[in-house]
C-alpha cells in the first residue's frame, strides 16, 4: 500500500506537471513561440551562469520574507491580501527615514530604515486589523481596497512631496525620489551581482517566524485563536487582539521586504518597486504548506520562473506577459495537485480502479478516518 | 415515480471485514435483519459500528465480505447504490444545507427530479407531503432548515430518507441530540413505521435500545461478541457485554461537606443568541464540596448560564459572586485564574482546537504558565510529559499526543478535556452534558472522576438532561425552566416524577 501510494503521489504530480505544461504549450503555440525551447530557456537558462543564480535569490528574497508574514496571518486565522499594500508603505518609511538622516553612520541608519519599514507595513496593516476585530470588516475586501490607496498614496509622495529635486530641476519629472545615501544601502553579497545581504536577514527571519509559531506563547495564543476561535475564546485568549496583533505581524513583513527592496536593490523609491511581490508572496505562502520550511524553496521555485521569465523574452520572443499566464497556469495545475494529494477519498477510488484493473487485492487501503 | 426496488424480506451481512491504518475496524461481522424488525447495534466508541453501517450505507468498500438482499448478492459502490436496494441511512450528524427549505434538500437528493435546467420542486414537495402523512412524521416542506428545531430537522432527515425510497432504514445514534420529550417522541414514531419498515439503529442509550429494539447485536473491537433477543436480557446484562466486564455507574454517596458558597449568581439577566432574556433573573448557590445538578430540558437558558459565569456572555443585570468577590462582566481570562473550570456543551470546538495536537490541548488554558513556559518560550519537555502523564491518569485513548485532538473518538475528546480540567484543580467546575454522547466505559470514569472532585472539596455545577446522571451524583438538584430556577430540591426529594413535573414548568408546592 504504501508503494501504492507513492506511485498515486507521483502519478499526480506527473499529471499536473503534464497538464500544466500542455497547456502552456497551447497558449505559447498560439502566438507563434516555440514552447520547448521556452520551456527550456526557463529552466535551465538561469543557471547558466553566477548572475542568473544570483538574480533567482534577488526575487527569493522579498518573496520570503512576503510569504512568512503571510504565513503568520493565515495560521491565526486572519487572510491578508494587502501584502502589495503594506510593501509600499514600508518602502515609503523606508525611504523617508533614509532620506532623512543620511549623514547617520550606517550601523545605525540600516537597522533604522528596515525599522521604518516594517513600522510603516504593520501600521498600513493594523488598518485592516482593527476594522476586522472590532467592527467586523471582513479583511479580504479592506486589504485589497487598502492597496488601491497605498498605491495612489505612494504615488504621489513620489510625485509630491518625495521628488527627486533633480528631476525637477532637468524637467524630466521621472516620479522616483533621490537615491538612498551610501549609508542606507545593504551591502553586496556577491560583487558584481545584485545579490545583497538581504537575503541572510530574510533566512533569519525565517527561522525567527518558525520558532516565534511553534515555541513561544505567543505563537501558541495566535495558533490557536486562528484554528479554533470558540476555543480560543473559551480558552481565555482575547481573540480580537490576537486577530490585530497576526495583521500587525503581517504588515510588519511586509514592510520589511519592501525596505530590503529599495535598500538592496533599487536604492531609491521608483514607481512599480513592488513588481507584484505583495501577490506572489502570497502563493509562495501557501506553496510552501504556511511553513517557513516550505516557504524558502517555494520563494526560490518562484524566483527562478521570474527569472526564467525575463530570459525567455530576450531569447526566445516571448512577451513578458506570456509569463504571467504560465504562472496562472502553473499555479492552477500545483492547487489542482494538492487538492488530489490530501484527498483520501479520490486515493481510495484510485487504488479501487488500480486493483480492478491488475487483479490484485491488498487490503490496508487509506482512507479519511473511522467510526 | 416510486423507486421500484423489491421489497426487503431479509438483510444478509456476511464476513464482513475492513481495514484502517492500524485498525482492524470490522472483523468478521456477520448479522441479518428480517422484515419488521428492527436491530439495535451497540458498543463503545470505536468498536467499528458506524464503519459497518457505513459500509452498508455504500459509503465504504469493505475489504471482504458479502452483503445480500433477499437472497441476492450485491454490491454497492456509491450511497445511490444502497438506496436503489432500498437501504438508506440518516447519519449521526445531519446532512442538511441549513439555508435550503426542506422541500429542496429532499429534491437535491431525487435524481429523476433533476431534469435539463430544471428542478421538479413540486413533485418533491407532493412526495414529501405523501411521505410525512404516510409515516405519521410532520414536516413543513416550506420551512427553512435553520429554522427548525434539533427534532424536527431529525424528522427532515427521516422523511428525506424515505422518499429516496428507503425500507431499511440505518440510524446512527439518531437521539444524541434530542431532548427526552423528542426522543420519547421519536421512538413512538419509529415503532409504529416497524410495520413496513426494517430498521438498525445505533445507540448507547440502553434504555433506548430495550424501548424500540427486537434483536441487539453488540459489537467489540470490530467484532460481534453478542447477538440475541433484546426482551432476554437487562440493560446492566447489556452494558456488561458491551465493555466486558461489570458496569457500575458510580453514585454519590451524600455525606455532608462544606457549607460555603463558593459561586452564586444573584438576580442574572442574560440574552441568548436571538436577543431575548435567556436568563431572567435567576439566582443560584453552588457550595464548596457539592455536587448541584442542574435539572431541565435544553434550551431553558442552561447554555447561557454556563457561559454568563465563565465570563463567555455578556451580562445585562445582577450580579456573579466567586469566592466572595464580585466577578460580574470579568473575561474568561479572569474567571479561569481564579478557578473556574469549565466542560462546554460543544466539545468538539469549543473544549478542544481540533488540529492541535493532544499536549497542546491539554495545555490551552495553562500554555502561558511558568510549569509551561520560560517567559514566553514554551517548555516542551513539560508539554509532552504533562500529555503522557494525563494521558495514563484520564486513560485517553490515542496513539500519541502528538496526535491531533480532532482525531480522536468523542469520548476520548472529553476524557482531553475532563483531564484538562481536573488537573488544574478547580476550586468550582461546571460541567455541561459532560457525558453526552460517549459510551458506558467512559460514562462511569467521568462519573468517578467528578465525585472524586467532589470529595476533594471542589463544587461542580452539572449541568445534564439525563435525569439519571443527575440523580446519581448530585447533592441537590435545580430546575432550571424559562430562565429562572423554578425549585431546588435535595437528593432524597428528588424523583423522577417530581423532577419531570418541575422541567415541564409545574411548580409542586
Amino acid at each position: 500500500m504504501n508503494k501504492f501510494k507513492l506511485a498515486y503521489g507521483f502519478t499526480i504530480i506527473l499529471i499536473a506537471t503534464l497538464a500544466a505544461a500542455g497547456a502552456a504549450a497551447l497558449v505559447l503555440k498560439a502566438i507563434g513561440a516555440d514552447p520547448w525551447a521556452t520551456f527550456v530557456t526557463i529552466f535551465t537558462g538561469p543557471f547558466q551562469d553566477v548572475f542568473g543564480i544570483t538574480e533567482i535569490l534577488v526575487r527569493a528574497v522579498p518573496l520570503t520574507l512576503v510569504a512568512l508574514g503571510i504565513a503568520i496571518a493565515f495560521r491565526s486565522g486572519i487572510i491578508n491580501i494587502g501584502a502589495e499594500g503594506q510593501m509600499l508603505m514600508g518602502i515609503l518609511a523606508a525611504t523617508g527615514m533614509a532620506i532623512s538622516f543620511p549623514l547617520w553612520p550606517k550601523a545605525v541608519l540600516l537597522p533604522m530604515v528596515i525599522l521604518a519599514g516594517a513600522v510603516g507595513g504593520g501600521l498600513w496593516a493594523s488598518i485592516a486589523g482593527s476594522l476586522r476585530a472590532y467592527l467586523g470588516v471582513n479583511e479580504i475586501l479592506s486589504t485589497v481596497m487598502l492597496n488601491y490607496i497605498a498605491v495612489q498614496f505612494y504615488t504621489f509622495f513620489l510625485r509630491g512631496p518625495m521628488i527627486d529635486p533633480a528631476e525637477l530641476e532637468t524637467g524630466s519629472g521621472t516620479p522616483q525620489s533621490v537615491r538612498l545615501p551610501e549609508s542606507a544601502i545593504l551591502s553586496k553579497l556577491v560583487p558584481g551581482t545584485r545579490l545583497h545581504t538581504g537575503l541572510i536577514l530574510a533566512l533569519v527571519l525565517a527561522v525567527v517566524v518558525y520558532f516565534f509559531l511553534w515555541h513561544t506563547t505567543w505563537g501558541f495564543r495566535l495558533r490557536a485563536a486562528g484554528a479554533e476561535p470558540k476555543a480560543a475564546r473559551y480558552a481565555g485568549i482575547h481573540v480580537e487582539r490576537s486577530l490585530v496583533t497576526a495583521m500587525v505581524l503581517s504588515g510588519v513583513f511586509a514592510g520589511i521586504a519592501g525596505a530590503v527592496e529599495v535598500s538592496g536593490v533599487h536604492h531609491r523609491a521608483i514607481e512599480a518597486i513592488s513588481s507584484g511581490y505583495g501577490f506572489a508572496g502570497i502563493v509562495v505562502a501557501l506553496f510552501g504548506a504556511l511553513h517557513p520550511a516550505g516557504i524558502i524553496p517555494a520563494a526560490v521555485f518562484f524566483g527562478l520562473l521570474l527569472v526564467g521569465a525575463d530570459m525567455t523574452q530576450r531569447s526566445a520572443g516571448v512577451p513578458a506577459n506570456m509569463i504571467l499566464v504560465l504562472q496562472g497556469v502553473l499555479i492552477l495545475a500545483i492547487v489542482s495537485a494538492k487538492m488530489y494529494l490530501n484527498n483520501a477519498y479520490a486515493q481510495e477510488r484510485a487504488y479501487r480502479l488500480f486493483t480492478r484493473l491488475t487483479g490484485k487485492s491488498d487490503a490496508t487501503v487509506k482512507t479519511g478516518g473511522q467510526s | 415515480m416510486k423507486i421500484a426496488a423489491e421489497p426487503i424480506t431479509e438483510l444478509k451481512l456476511a464476513g464482513i471485514t475492513k481495514r484502517f491504518p492500524g485498525i482492524l475496524a470490522c472483523n468478521n461481522v456477520s448479522l441479518q435483519v428480517a422484515r419488521g424488525e428492527v436491530l439495535a447495534l451497540v458498543g463503545e466508541n470505536g468498536a467499528g459500528k458506524s464503519t459497518l453501517m457505513n459500509i452498508l450505507a455504500g459509503l465504504y468498500q469493505p475489504d471482504a465480505g458479502t452483503i445480500t438482499v433477499n437472497g441476492q448478492e450485491v454490491r454497492f459502490h456509491t450511497p445511490n447504490d444502497a438506496y436503489d436496494r432500498g437501504i438508506g441511512m440518516v447519519h449521526q450528524n445531519f446532512m442538511l444545507v441549513p439555508n435550503m427549505t426542506v422541500t429542496e434538500n429532499v429534491a437535491l437528493g431525487l435524481k429523476k427530479l433533476h431534469k435539463f435546467m430544471n428542478l421538479d420542486l413540486k413533485e418533491a414537495r407532493r412526495r414529501i407531503i405523501e411521505v410525512s402523512e404516510h409515516h405519521e412524521l410532520p414536516v413543513n416542506p416550506d420551512a427553512y432548515i435553520w429554522q427548525l428545531s434539533v427534532g424536527e430537522q431529525q424528522r427532515v432527515e427521516l422523511v428525506k430518507t424515505l422518499c429516496f425510497g428507503a425500507q431499511l432504514l440505518i440510524l446512527d445514534e439518531p437521539t444524541s441530540a434530542l431532548t427526552p420529550q423528542e426522543t420519547d417522541d421519536l421512538i413512538d414514531r419509529l415503532k409504529r413505521m416497524t410495520a413496513e419498515l426494517s430498521i438498525i439503529f445505533i445507540s448507547h442509550k440502553l434504555n433506548e435500545v430495550k424501548a424500540l429494539s427486537d434483536r441487539v447485536a453488540i459489537l467489540r473491537h470490530g467484532a460481534v461478541v453478542f447477538n440475541g433477543q433484546t426482551a432476554d436480557h437487562s440493560p446492566a446484562d447489556l452494558a456488561a457485554l458491551m465493555t466486558g466486564r461489570e458496569i457500575h455507574l458510580p453514585r454519590n454517596e451524600g455525606m455532608e461537606l462544606g457549607r460555603e458558597v463558593i459561586l452564586k449568581a444573584e438576580g442574572l439577566k442574560v440574552r441568548g443568541d436571538r436577543g431575548h432574556l435567556a436568563l431572567d433573573g435567576l439566582d443560584l448557590e453552588l457550595h464548596a464540596g457539592e455536587i448541584l445538578g442542574l435539572a431541565g430540558v435544553s434550551g431553558n437558558g442552561q447554555r447561557e448560564l454556563a457561559e454568563a459565569f465563565t465570563g463567555l456572555r455578556p451580562v445585562e443585570g445582577g450580579t456573579v459572586t466567586f469566592l466572595g468577590q464580585d466577578m460580574t462582566r470579568r473575561n474568561p481570562a479572569a474567571m479561569i485564574a481564579a478557578g473556574l473550570g469549565y466542560i462546554p456543551e460543544d466539545r468538539h470546538h469549543e473544549g478542544i482546537v481540533p488540529r492541535f495536537s493532544v499536549k497542546e490541548n491539554l495545555i490551552l488554558k495553562d500554555f502561558h504558565t511558568a510549569k509551561f513556559s520560560w517567559s514566553v518560550v514554551l517548555r516542551q519537555g513539560g508539554i509532552r510529559r504533562n500529555g503522557d502523564e494525563l494521558k495514563t491518569a484520564y486513560d485517553i485513548r490515542c496513539a500519541s499526543t502528538a496526535a491531533a485532538g480532532g482525531s480522536l473518538s468523542g469520548g476520548n475528546i472529553q476524557k482531553v478535556i475532563l483531564a484538562r480540567e481536573l488537573a488544574r484543580e478547580p476550586k468550582a467546575l461546571i460541567a455541561v452534558y459532560p457525558t453526552r454522547g460517549v459510551d458506558m466505559g467512559a460514562q462511569e470514569f467521568i462519573h468517578a472522576q467528578l465525585l472524586t472532585r467532589r470529595r476533594e472539596g471542589g463544587g461542580i455545577l452539572l449541568i445534564s438532561e439525563e435525569l439519571e446522571e443527575i440523580m446519581n451524583l448530585s447533592d441537590r438538584i435545580a430546575v432550571i425552566y424559562k430562565g429562572r430556577i423554578l425549585k431546588v430540591l435535595s437528593s432524597l426529594e428528588a424523583t423522577r416524577e417530581r423532577l419531570g413535573l418541575l422541567m415541564a414548568g409545574v411548580a409542586d408546592e
